[in-house]
């Protein structure tokens, strides 16, 4: 069939952030679906805190210092990640890298706790159905922690590399959105594992 | 504000510059698969990953089938010694697993792949490489547990693996882990092409296809990919629970430490009842497409059709309970959900008025396609109605677990899907092989497929009304089902001859069937606006779409966008809803760290049934892979 040109492309862009970039679209969609995995992972454990009379099992509820240290530290990450990913959308190299690195000690940080927090729990996850839960809980929270992390990682040493420029910035902003839906799904975890046994 | 608007490199050869054949030649060596079994394991193109998947999933159909015919050798009369009862349950087991998880949704996802970007106007889909993952971890998942089923350590609980059955007490061992950690496989696959699918619905369209001008079949299977994302979650987090409770000890299904066996229930069937429609929405897209095609006009209610496609959608997370009225809850719940199963009549029966309708005032050309669909809308309203049989509890809970609700279930199942899909075979074969399939064989093979399915099916109607429970495998002559049984038995047989037939027609008409050409059903839709099959690239230059039916309403000449490289992969992203052309970037090369990624997945995944320590260096070999596969190796497509 003969074509008939209407339309000019080649002055278009060849990368954009946000809701314009493919990537970003496929970042929420593994955010939706991990989110309905954490809301599912919950709903069994508010089913099964329905069911029994007793509730955390024959055990205290974890205690909050670690968690509660976590959450501030997740909650306060959210202002360097906004920095990195504007930053980011301002093609700037030099001040991307810095708050790369800083995004990169924070994740550490934050699995330094969770492991610790790990050691102290009351609970083994063999013990009772709530010790299952809590670790299973925790333990999917903890894989979305690590997966960022070395996703951060990865991408701090590209922009240290000849490969820091370009699209490389639009990625700079999914990881950091991705970093947002790792602080916001922890949220309502911590209210309902560490808060809602004290109620 | 950024290098991101500069102008283009003025020394790249565009699009515009050159035409005819030598574009084309140009495009398809930019855009193609290298030869030799390296190219073949690192290629990217939708196409071929699209045709392996299809074929792999018919292989898995056929083995199943097989299982299937097995069992009714067996059930052909009472008290036969044919298959002993152990080697039964696996064959059940293997039959449904396979014919759920590893051929109904992978071969709908099959023809996404393949299809979607052909149909939207663009030239690769989102996530090549993730595409490519995708097929390879879910071979791996089906070759797990088929090898493991011919090590006679196959699954043997059925296809929805109830708890305690499927639990450390009652099977040691590790057939039930097998099934659980298949059901990881195929549902990381699952879940990563429905996220493909989506992004390249939503940012690859062609420009100009505005929402209401996505084809119906592209709708469907995007509606699809969402219920995929919002209901495969339950049953990988179920999944993991079993694999947990039977590996490291955890109780979460162990009512003796405070968990429940019914919250695995309620787990698989939030996603098990999804399920019937992420097989059945795409195949409604496929007769959609068909009926258009052969009736010689546009759809009928295009709106209602979408609106409904999403109705369903919606309906059918509030169904799960129906499977599970007998096991006690409350009547208000119970009521609830019969309310709901028969609310999801209403947006299914529009769509099948909205076909009628498309067909009454059409022109219809009885092609093979077109009998495959009138065969599905026999078969599957009256799979209907006896869901509507079950959606009443005093009812449900007499036939529970009978024969009924096989026959209800394989109506629903082989006529809403199945009889689209192989209508769907007829319609697209030519474009994905550029010869069409012979139409005397198609002829018979419908005829022997519609005959014998119906023969097969309908007499469990019966037999499940006389009480015959589904999953024993053997009976005693008093009970009187012998002769229902033989009928049933000799039905499935032709079925399956039937399939026998297709298959020789697939092989047949690949070499000596009559040659294609681009548009052979005179098809309004974009996959048929390029050659059959497509060059690598899909389009020489992308389509500008005017049109619900652009090559209906463009017969004379193609509008297209010029401008793309010819030297390197670019394709157009474009804005959501009105499909305005706004980014030209780049998409992946052909690499093989998908495969060897995909390599490490499974190697992680079947060794951590035998040790958890596997998830902890499972994982670091997995992320290695990913890291090379996502590390930019210097081609121009990962630096632009």
């Amino acid at each position: 069939m003969r074509h008939d040109p209407v339309l000019d492309v080649s002055k278009l862009p060849t990368y954009g952030f946000g809701h314009r970039s493919p990537m970003w679209w496929g970042t929420l969609g593994f955010c939706t679906l991990e989110g309905m995995g954490f809301a599912i992972a919950i709903g069994a454990y508010l089913y099964l805190s329905f069911l029994n009379p007793q509730w955390p099992l024959s055990v205290p509820p974890p205690d909050l210092i670690w968690a509660s240290l976590l959450t501030i530290l997740l909650i306060i990450s959210i202002i360097p990640n906004y920095l990195t990913q504007k930053f980011g959308e301002e093609e700037n190299l030099a001040k991307v890298r810095v708050y790369l690195v800083v995004m990169s000690v924070l994740g550490f940080v934050a699995i330094g706790i969770r492991f610790l927090e790990f050691g102290r729990l009351h609970v083994k996850w063999d013990q009772n159905a709530y010790g299952s839960l809590l670790w299973a809980l925790l333990g999917l929270h903890t894989t979305h922690i690590i997966t960022d992390v070395v996703d951060t990682l990865v991408l701090t040493a590209l922009m240290f590399t000849r490969h820091g420029h370009g699209k490389r910035f639009s990625d700079v902003g999914d990881n950091a959105f991705y970093w947002n839906f790792v602080v916001l799904s922890w949220l309502p975890m911590y209210a309902l594992l560490y808060w809602g046994p004290r109620l | 504000m950024s290098e991101a608007y500069a102008a283009p490199d003025p020394k790249e050869l565009r699009d515009h510059q050159i035409g005819g054949p030598e574009l084309t030649a140009r495009l398809a060596k930019t855009w193609g698969t290298e030869k030799g079994l390296l190219g073949a394991l690192s290629t990217v193109d939708h196409k071929i990953i699209g045709r392996r998947y299809i074929i792999t999933a018919f292989l898995f159909l056929f083995l199943a089938g097989l299982a299937a015919v097995a069992m009714r050798l067996q059930l052909a009369r009472p008290e036969s010694r044919l298959i002993g009862p152990d080697l039964y349950n696996q064959l059940f087991t293997m039959h449904g697993t396979t014919m759920m998880f590893l051929f109904a949704v992978p071969v709908m996802e099959a023809f996404a792949v393949y299809l979607v970007p052909l149909m939207v106007g663009t030239r690769n889909i989102a996530f090549p490489r993730l595409n490519a993952f995708s097929y390879y971890v879910y071979v791996f998942g089906g070759l797990m547990i088929w090898v493991a089923f011919m090590l006679n350590i196959g699954a043997d609980v059925g296809w929805f693996a109830y708890v305690p059955l499927s639990g450390p007490e009652f099977s040691p061992g590790k057939r039930a882990d097998i099934w659980a950690q298949m059901i990881t496989f195929t549902e990381v696959s699952a879940l990563a092409v429905a996220v493909e699918i989506v992004v390249t619905v939503l940012k690859q369209r062609a420009p100009g296809m505005t929402l209401d001008r996505i084809p119906l079949f592209v709708w469907s299977v995007f509606i699809t990919s969402f219920l995929i994302i919002f209901a495969m979650p339950a049953v990988m987090i179920a999944s993991t629970f079993l694999i947990l409770d039977r590996l490291i000890g955890t109780h979460i299904f162990n009512p003796a430490e405070g968990g429940d066996a019914l919250l695995w229930q309620h787990l698989f069937w939030f996603f098990g009842h999804p399920e019937v429609y992420i097989i059945f929405l795409p195949a409604t897209g496929m007769v959609s497409a068909i009926i258009t095609t052969f009736s010689r006009r546009r759809t009928f209610g295009y709106l209602a059709l979408v609106l409904s496609l999403i109705a369903t959608g919606f309906l059918s997370f509030g169904l799960w309970v129906h499977h599970m009225f007998t096991t006690g809850l409350p009547q208000l719940g119970a009521s609830f959900f019969t309310a709901s199963s028969m609310l999801i009549a209403i947006p299914n029966g529009i769509q099948i008025f909205c076909w009628i309708a498309t067909l009454w005032d059409g022109r219809p050309i009885f092609r093979t396609p077109l009998l495959f669909v009138l065969g599905f809308f026999f078969i599957f309203v009256a799979g209907g109605l006896s869901g509507l049989i079950l959606a009443s509890v005093p009812l449900d809970t007499q036939v529970h677990d009978t024969y009924f609700v096989v026959a209800h279930f394989h109506y629903v199942l082989i006529g809403g899907a199945v009889f689209p899909l192989l209508g769907a075979v007829y319609y697209w074969y030519p474009k994905i092989v550029g010869r069409l399939l012979d139409e005397r064989i198609g002829k018979w093979h419908f005829w022997l497929a519609f005959v014998g399915f119906n023969v097969g099916f309908f007499p469990m109607h019966i037999t499940g009304l006389m009480g015959m429970p589904r999953r024993i495998y053997t009976y005693l002559p008093e009970m009187g089902w012998g002769n229902l049984n033989l009928l049933s038995s000799v039905g499935t047989l032709v079925f399956f001859f039937s399939f026998v037939v297709f298959l020789w027609n697939v092989v047949s008409s690949a070499k000596s069937g009559a040659v294609a050409g681009d548009n052979p059903w005179d098809a309004g839709t974009l996959e048929w606006a390029t050659s059959s099959p497509p060059p690598p690239q899909n389009f020489d230059r992308i389509p500008v779409v005017t049109n619900r039916e652009p090559l209906w309403a463009e017969r004379e000449k193609l509008p297209v966008a010029t401008g793309l490289s010819v030297e390197n992969r670019e394709l157009i992203v474009s804005t959501v809803t009105e499909a305005r052309a706004d980014i030209r970037e780049t998409s992946p090369e052909p690499s093989i760290w998908p495969l060897l990624a995909a390599i490490a997945t499974g190697v992680t995944f079947i060794a951590s049934i035998f040790t958890p320590w596997a998830v902890v260096w499972g994982s670091a070999i997995v992320g290695v892979a990913l890291i090379a596969w996502f590390w930019p190796k210097g081609a121009k497509e990962d630096e632009a």
